[in-house]
This record gives C-alpha cells, sequence and structure tokens, in this order.
C-alpha cells in the first residue's frame, strides 16, 4: 500500500461519506478539500453548495474564499445569499453539512467563536459562526472534520457556536436534521450513538492505537464494542488528492486548507 | 454620477451605521478607503464577513461598533486588527452586535421588505441568543412552534461595488451576487462603485440589475475591488490577502502601510498605482 499523512487518510475518510446524488452545503478548509475529493474520485454525481450561492460548484482547484469566482463559474447555477440559507438549507434540501471546527465536545457540539476569557473578553477571538449554526441543524446530517488533540476535543467548549445534541436529550426543539453524525479526524472516525447521541470511537487508521485517540481526547471517550480499522487510501484516492493539492498550491500559492 | 469623494463626503456622515456590502465578491475596498481617508468616525459598520475592508476600517479607529457573522481572512486565518480590538480596545473599544450568515441575510431582507423583524429557524441550541439580546424567540401563530426572530437592518448608508452601470445608473451585478440588491434597498442611502460605465448593460432578463432611481450616487472607480475581484474584469489578488497577514499583524507596520497607500494617497487610482509600484515587502509569515 502507498504511504500517506494522517491528514490524507482524513481527508479521503470524509470525502468517502459523499455518494452520488447527495446534496453537501460545504464549509471552507478541510471539508471543502474532502467534497472535492468525493467529487473529483468515486462521486462525480454529487451536489456541492457553497455559503455564497454557488449551487453544484466544480472547482478544478480548491477555492481558497467560499466566494472565489471559479465557484461561480462552474456552478449549475448561483443564487443570492438569502435564498441559499432560505429555500436550499432551511428549506431542507441539504442532505449533509461538511463542516470543521475550533473544538468539539462529546455530544458534537461546535465552538468557531472564542476560546479562553469570556466572551466580552475573549483570550483568543475566532472568525464566529458564519454558515455553520443553521448548516448544523437544517441539513439531514452533518460531518465534522477536524484534527484532533486534547486541545480541541474538550470536556467543556468555551462557547457553543453550533449545536450538536445537548446533554441527556434529544435534539432541542426547531431542529430539522440528525444532527452532527460522524466526527472524523486525522486518527479515527467517531459516530454518534443511536439512543444516547454521544460520540463513539468507531474506526481507528490504520496503525492508530484506542489509547492513542483516548489519549488525544479531553473527556472520557466511549469506544464502540466492534472496532473497525478505517480502509487504508487506495493509490487513485491519493494521487487524486495530491493532484488536486498541487494545482491548489499552484493557482493560489496556497493548499488553501487554512480556516 | 458623481466622484467617490464627494459621494462619501456628502453621503456618509460621523455616527451612521454603514454597510460594505460583498459576499467575497465584488467588496467595495475603494468606498471603504475612502471613508478611512475622510476620516470618519464612531461608525456603526455592518457587514456579513467583515474580512480586510474592515480590519482597515475598524484598524483605523472609523467604527465604534460591528455588525457581523464571520470576521476572518478567507483561507488565511485570523484578522489582526479585528481581533485587537475585541481582545485589547485598540485603536478604541469596539462593541459588536454578532449573528450568524443566515440571520444576517434574513435581516437584510426584511429591512429591504419594509418589515420590523426577520424571522428563521436560526440559532436552535447555540449560545450565541444569550449574548446578543437582539436575537429572540416568537410563537408562530399558525402552528405554535417557536421560531427565532431578529430586528430588520436598515442602514444609513450601503455601499456597493458592481460591474457596470449604464449612463441613466442602472447598475448591473452577477457572478456571486451575495446580499447586495438587499443590502441597497435596506439602506437609507446607496453608493455604487463601478469598474465601468457603458451605452447599454445588455443585461438578460432576470439579471440583477438595481435601476438608477434607487441609489444616491454611481462614482465610477475601475478596480474598486481590489483585493477582492470582479468577475468578468479581474481577479482575486490572492498574494495581497495572504500578506495582508504579515501587514496587519502589528500595530506599527500597519498603520505605516494604511498611511502609505490610503491616508497619503488622493484616490483609488492613486492607490492602485503605489500597490503595483510598490510590491509587497513584507512575506506571508
Amino acid at each position: 500500500m502507498p504511504e500517506y499523512s494522517p491528514d490524507e487518510i482524513m481527508t479521503v475518510a470524509a470525502a468517502r461519506r459523499l455518494h452520488n446524488g447527495m446534496v453537501c452545503f460545504v464549509g471552507i478548509g478541510l471539508p471543502s478539500a474532502a467534497a472535492n475529493l468525493a467529487r473529483i474520485t468515486h462521486a462525480p454525481e454529487v451536489v456541492l453548495i457553497y455559503e455564497s450561492g454557488t449551487i453544484g460548484a466544480k472547482p478544478s482547484v480548491l477555492p481558497l474564499s467560499i466566494g472565489d469566482g471559479e465557484l461561480a463559474e462552474t456552478a449549475d447555477t448561483v443564487v443570492s445569499v438569502p435564498e441559499i440559507f432560505r429555500y436550499w438549507l432551511q428549506g431542507g434540501r441539504v442532505d449533509i453539512g461538511f463542516l470543521g471546527a475550533a473544538q468539539i465536545d462529546r455530544f458534537g457540539n461546535i465552538n468557531t467563536t472564542v476560546i479562553g476569557g469570556s466572551y466580552e473578553k475573549p483570550r483568543i477571538r475566532l472568525p464566529g459562526a458564519g454558515g455553520a449554526p443553521e448548516i448544523a441543524t437544517a441539513a439531514k446530517q452533518v460531518a465534522i472534520i477536524m484534527t484532533q488533540s486534547r486541545r480541541n476535543f474538550v470536556e467543556k467548549l468555551d462557547f457553543v457556536t453550533s449545536s450538536g445534541y445537548s446533554e441527556g436529550s434529544n435534539k432541542t426543539g426547531g431542529t430539522q436534521g440528525r444532527g452532527p453524525t460522524t466526527v472524523i479526524t486525522d486518527l479515527c472516525i467517531m459516530n454518534s450513538d443511536p439512543t444516547t447521541n454521544e460520540l463513539t470511537l468507531t474506526s481507528l487508521h490504520p496503525g492508530v492505537t484506542a489509547e492513542q485517540v483516548l489519549a488525544a481526547t479531553g473527556w472520557n471517550l466511549k469506544v464502540a464494542d466492534k472496532l473497525e480499522v478505517t480502509a487504508e487510501p487506495s493509490s487513485a484516492e491519493l494521487a487524486a488528492l495530491r493532484d488536486l493539492h498541487a494545482r491548489t498550491t499552484k493557482a493560489h500559492g496556497t493548499t488553501a486548507i487554512a480556516g | 454620477m458623481v466622484s467617490l469623494r464627494e459621494a462619501v463626503a456628502d453621503l456618509v456622515h460621523d455616527g451612521d451605521s454603514v454597510a460594505l456590502e460583498g459576499f467575497t465578491h465584488l467588496i467595495p475596498f475603494a468606498a471603504g478607503h475612502e471613508v478611512i481617508r475622510q476620516r470618519r468616525r464612531d461608525l456603526t459598520l455592518i457587514r456579513m464577513t467583515p474580512d480586510l475592508i474592515y480590519d482597515q476600517m475598524v484598524g483605523m479607529g472609523c467604527a465604534s461598533r460591528l455588525v457581523f457573522s464571520w470576521g476572518g481572512n478567507p483561507g488565511v486565518g485570523s484578522l489582526h486588527r479585528f481581533r485587537d480590538a475585541i481582545e485589547n480596545g485598540w485603536p478604541s473599544p469596539l462593541e459588536i452586535e454578532e449573528h450568524s450568515h443566515a440571520d444576517m441575510a434574513a435581516r437584510y431582507q426584511a429591512g429591504a421588505s419594509g418589515l420590523p423583524f426577520a424571522v428563521t429557524r436560526g440559532y436552535v441550541g447555540s449560545d450565541l441568543p444569550r449574548y446578543n439580546a437582539k436575537i429572540r424567540t416568537i410563537t408562530c401563530p399558525f402552528t405554535a412552534e417557536n421560531l427565532t426572530a431578529t430586528p430588520a437592518i436598515n442602514p444609513d448608508v450601503t455601499a456597493i461595488h458592481a460591474q457596470k452601470a449604464d449612463r441613466k445608473g442602472n447598475v448591473l451585478i452577477y457572478g456571486i451576487i451575495g446580499i447586495q440588491k438587499e443590502a441597497a434597498l435596506a439602506a437609507r442611502k446607496v453608493i455604487v462603485t463601478v469598474e465601468e460605465i457603458v451605452d447599454d448593460l445588455n443585461a438578460p432578463m432576470n439579471s440583477c440589475v438595481l435601476p438608477g432611481w434607487v441609489i444616491s450616487a454611481v462614482c465610477v472607480v475601475p478596480g474598486g475591488a481590489h483585493p477582492s475581484y470582479a468577475h468578468g474584469y479581474y481577479k482575486r489578488d490572492n498574494a495581497f490577502c495572504m500578506a495582508w497577514d504579515g501587514i496587519s499583524k502589528q500595530r506599527d507596520t500597519f498603520l505605516a502601510w494604511m498611511n502609505r497607500h490610503v491616508l497619503s494617497t488622493r484616490d483609488f487610482a492613486e492607490y492602485q498605482r503605489r500597490i503595483q509600484s510598490s510590491p509587497i515587502l513584507i512575506s506571508h509569515a
């Protein structure tokens, strides 16, 4: 099997959640890399929606911002920002939201607002909500893609920007979708437990141990009785991903995976 | 049709609420620079994505209040001046009013529609309503569902950039049209900068056209969205957006850059000549 990095297996594992015909609302960064990898490999008919209003975008390089011109040029249609959120997202037409985050808790709640201090006087001010609060609750399900460490997989979020599940109950009233069913990291895959909604370790990437994952999680992570091993990236998937990043670097002079 | 200098002098006043819109595309940088040049103060700045343009305006002390939904440098990282204002109150304290994109878009729509508030299924389970008293819950009179209500946005002035206007001041916008139509129709006064004036817009039916009679001032400013882009005219200057990270990280390099490129230039054309003649020397950290 070919050599690959933890970031590469994370992106490939996330891409595999998408299938032909699915409608995916794509966040910028890692989620965008994964969604486009799916589109150029096994799921050419996946529909990618970006919050800038581009529906069915088919970019040849990863966009640096969610409003790059190539998204508009390759889209089936470009609609206004109110329309994308009202008719397409809130209207219930999105199968899966692909999101990243700065912090996550055991119920898939995510923080992209502040780290440390208080809301009014934060130690680190992050960009904020963007489209995430409504993607998290209106998409039929949500996949969260982020690198894993004790610093960002935390017992208690500094701020709940976008909701997952609330402890000990089903979703709070008013959500339309099933919430964050999957979290894909550079170490493993977690799925929300169908009964308790708590994130549960279900699949280890090859060569990673459960102890490593527990050490990189800030809460007492539940582990599935039957742990799987994530299928390794194929040579074709790796080649497509590396080509995509090479084209992107050439186009922007960056890998376009930052925030 | 007037110069941008006259439009800002006549229409933008200290203490106004001002929306500069353009969702990653057609960001009205020229208008923002002119507000900085004319040293407007105490503005309430409204924008879904206060990216580089509001980083510049906040860092230059134009704003006392910011209404927004995502404050970052897309694909690059933090907005250092925005963060310095919130984390350290520099150059002056900045009050923030924070929303989500879906809600901001709905609030502009309500403003354009003559309604007092917007209704969404927003913020379910989010902490944002705890810190923003404008995010309230209402009960649907027909289904008894709980929904989110937020007040309409009606800026004193909205400024946008567009591709072209005809000689009567009708404006055509295409590509990613974002929230510009709603932001313009929600405002009391509207400034539009355009790439060019043409005899005929040749706008296909159903295009995004703002009739001249809803616009207060049309100003010709070629390149007026730089470093953002104007579809059909020029691309986003990604190198600049990355270099901004280094320029804006420290207060002194930021102030030196703003002084050289904005305060000591007469207009946007001169800014563009300076940018072209002095390639960015501070590398992306």
